[in-house]
């Protein structure tokens, strides 16, 4: 178990017993708003009407404690639309409970939930994108992740995908335009979809005053590459397994697998060995290592254009890690190397030269560990640059539905491995990460420290491993060829990814093929928070910022 | 190319390279007296284009982390030439296309392409920039780069190694160095003025939200690829 024990959760909240929640509690506190019941795997529903969603979910917030609004699906049925508000809280995750909101084919309108939770501004735009559902009060509903002049709504049944479409280029507006001197003092300014420091392929539209950023609105969509419509055209057994590689591709692969197969286990009931379980632990930690010194690798690239020490540092080190991570799973970077009930294949063999290769690794980490540190955190410029800039207020963070070490550097104790333990975590020893000072620093600060705790459970799991019985070494239980849940399950699951909370909503009909399969990805919720943190900045902080928020567009626009 | 004499003795040698100090470098020992090298001036542009590519940065998808890779010490690139990456089209001669092309980005990537000086060179990584990869199926995917650009190598992986980066941008430097150029094998999707497009359906229904000068890519998800 870890040795941070969570603090027990306060029994103020309307519903929390000891037992769990009380979901009648729940439901007579909503009163008529509620029309009826479902339940899901993980949690109950509850059936709202259409026109009752702010007043609902603001009951829930301020009385029920139900303060991250972690979720949001849409889909369509043959007779309706629905929307689901997956609600949980940042104290304890396992108090799950889900907003159920349908509405008519003919009329798709439902209130906008934006009022409550500001995360609900970018899901709702994407459910009007991709589903077409209406959302009332909404302060701007328009396309998200496809261009403005895309017809029809591609996840939609009605859809017809071979029809032409026509896409303009205009979204690039003049950057000099409305800057005739005299008139306007701000001036419009481009940056990306293609610069260096974007990440990948975003779009920020800024407003300058002078040097400060007045305005900065994130558009995305230059990579949206229809995730979601693949995996419901994938079987569950095999097809769907590699996709989640390519979400955050940043090498996190083990990490996004795991939220797929935990989700996937959950639905249909399956055990994974405890072998199994161990050889993912420390997969997955090698991948967020990996990872996170990506993160800190590009951050030195974006604060100061610095190419040489840190950038190359952080990588030569990662390749170090993919090597083992290659050894391990036959790839360096689309891992594809977990299977539904365990793993694809045993610790390459000679096992004892693998375990080795890995505690060399280790051993020299803490050394690396401190060079970084006085390469990067204990480098006075960097600290001039980093901190007090790009303050995200906890409150705010919790808004936006933060997570991960965004949310952790913020001061928000939240960490799913912990809180909402899967895998062999709750029988080893390592720490959550937090620190409070809420600002780019601490952001940073954060990865490098997680870094260590990951390779603290590295050492645990390949202690476990070098010891475990021979005949007991069980990589995969006893899965069906084909799987096919029966119909209308319902399940909403997260993990902890590279990034923050990685979650799968799935919803089944009866087939081997998923009916919606939904991705809650942690990188959509942060960026959404960019504007809050880079109010009245520079420029160059802005994108040390967005460098501190370590987005991949993969898993922004999936 | 002729390269001169190089029977001086040893002293003859050394007067020579004093009198010589701005020659004073290891080709006067190849060349002799006479460092001057007779070439086409069409061979030595290209040996000079294909030692010294310069790479446009420019990152997509997930294959940017394989290219970042071959960038990096590990791999890195700069061995060959190819490796110093500007980040401004208008300073490249190399585009390496690193990833899933999507609707809404596809236009861009033709701008930018076209923001290039001549000559210039595409090396398309990774399978979703032959034929959309394992993303074909999406309804927002543009299956293959050559739906928009031309393209001389493919590398193809999911996503391709470092290795086999290195190895088609080799390929590439060979290929220019010869002098060879490849057949433009595009079936483009153009940018075009919406005012020019063909008068059909769509095109009448979008007629309120795009005006006649817009540039505008016209896209047939059915019958690409």
């Amino acid at each position: 178990m870890s040795l941070e024990v969570p603090e027990p959760s306060t029994y103020d909240d309307v519903g929390v017993t000891e037992d769990g929640l009380d979901y009648d509690a729940l439901e007579s506190l909503l009163g008529e708003a509620v029309t009826g019941r479902e339940s899901h795997a993980t949690t109950e529903a509850f059936v709202v009407r259409a026109d009752r969603v702010a007043d609902a979910l603001s009951v829930l917030k301020e009385e029920a404690g139900f303060d991250h609004c972690s979720c949001v699906t849409a889909q369509q049925y043959e007779d309706r639309y629905e929307s689901i508000y997956h609600l949980k809280k940042y104290e304890d995750p396992t108090q799950e409970l889900a907003i159920v909101v349908p509405t008519s084919t003919t009329d798709p309108v439902s209130q906008s939930a934006e009022s409550v939770y500001r995360t609900a501004d970018w899901h709702e735009r994407e459910a009007y994108d991709l589903i077409g559902i209406e959302y009332d009060e909404h302060p701007d509903l328009r396309r998200i992740l496809l261009p403005e002049t895309w017809q029809g709504h591609p996840l939609s049944l009605d859809y017809n995908q071979d029809k032409p479409q026509i896409v303009t280029l205009r979204e690039h507006e003049n950057a000099l335009e409305g800057d005739s001197r005299g008139e306007s003092d701000t001036m419009f300014l481009n940056i990306g979809p293609n610069h260096p420091a974007t990440h990948g392929v975003l779009h920020l539209k800024t407003t300058l005053d002078g040097e400060q950023v007045i305005d900065v609105e994130s558009d995305i969509g230059y990579l949206h590459r229809c995730e979601e419509q693949i995996c419901q055209q994938g079987t569950y057994r095999h097809q769907i397994m590699p996709y989640p590689d390519r979400w955050d591709y940043g090498s996190a692969g083990i990490l996004n697998e795991w939220a797929y197969a935990r989700t996937v286990e959950d639905l249909v009931g399956l055990d994974v060995p405890k072998y199994a379980q161990v050889i993912r632990t420390m997969g997955a930690e090698l991948c967020r290592i990996a990872a996170h010194l990506l993160a800190l690798g590009t951050f030195g690239l974006d604060l100061i254009g610095e190419f040489t020490a840190v950038f190359q540092y952080a990588f030569s080190d990662r390749e170090t890690v993919l090597d083992i991570l290659e050894d391990l799973t036959g790839q360096r970077l689309m891992f594809n190397y977990l299977r539904l009930g365990g793993v694809a294949w045993d610790l390459p063999e000679p096992r004892e030269e693998f375990f080795e290769k890995i505690e060399h690794f280790l051993n020299e980490l803490p050394h690396k560990l401190e060079e970084y540190h006085d390469l990067v955190t204990g480098n006075e410029i960097l600290q001039i640059r980093c901190i007090d800039v790009g303050n995200l207020d906890p409150a705010v963070a919790k808004s936006y539905g933060c997570t991960g070490p965004v949310a952790r550097g913020s001061g928000i104790d939240y960490d799913l491995r912990r809180d909402d333990p899967y895998g062999y975590y709750d029988q080893l020893d390592w720490n959550v990460v937090t620190d409070d000072g809420c600002d780019n620093y601490s952001r940073v600060l954060v990865r490098l420290r997680e870094v260590e705790e990951s390779a603290k459970i590295i050492a645990q799991c390949v202690d476990l491993l070098r010891d475990w019985p021979e005949d007991d070494r069980e990589i995969q239980s006893n899965v069906p060829r084909t799987i096919k849940p029966e119909s209308d399950r319902e399940i909403y699951r997260a993990v902890e990814g590279a990034k923050g909370e990685l979650g799968i909503y799935i919803r089944t009909n009866g087939t081997d093929k998923p009916a919606r399969f939904k991705i809650r990805s942690p990188c959509f919720s942060n960026l959404h928070a960019l504007p809050e943190m880079v109010e009245d900045a520079h420029v160059p902080d802005l994108i040390a910022t967005l460098g501190s928020l370590d987005v991949i567009l993969g898993e922004v626009d999936r | 190319m002729s390269t001169g004499s190089t029977n001086h003795s040893r002293d003859e040698y050394s007067r020579e390279r004093d009198d010589n100090a701005r020659f004073n470098s290891k080709l006067v020992e190849v060349l002799g007296s006479t460092p001057f090298i007779a070439t086409k001036l069409d061979t030595f542009m290209d040996w000079a284009r294909s030692s010294s590519m310069f790479m446009f940065q420019f990152g997509i998808a997930c294959c940017t982390i394989e290219m970042m890779g071959g960038l990096a010490v590990k791999h890195d690139i700069d061995r060959f030439g190819a490796g110093v990456p500007r980040s401004s089209p208008r300073q490249a001669d190399l585009l390496v296309v690193p990833g899933t092309i999507v609707s809404k980005f596809a236009p861009r990537m033709r701008r930018l392409y076209d923001q290039m000086p001549e000559p210039k060179f595409v090396v398309s990584m990774g399978s979703c920039t032959i034929s959309g990869g394992p993303f074909q199926e999406g309804y927002n995917v543009v299956r293959g780069a050559e739906e928009i650009i031309p393209v001389d190598i493919h590398v193809p992986g999911c996503p391709p190694r470092p290795e086999a980066l290195l190895y088609g941008v080799a390929k590439l430097q060979e290929r220019t160095a010869n002098g060879e150029s490849s057949p433009v094998t595009a079936k483009p999707y153009e940018l075009e003025r919406f005012g020019d497009l063909e008068q059909d359906e769509l095109v009448q229904h979008l007629a309120d939200e795009i005006d006649e000068d817009d540039l505008v890519m016209r896209y047939n998800w059915s019958e690409s690829a």
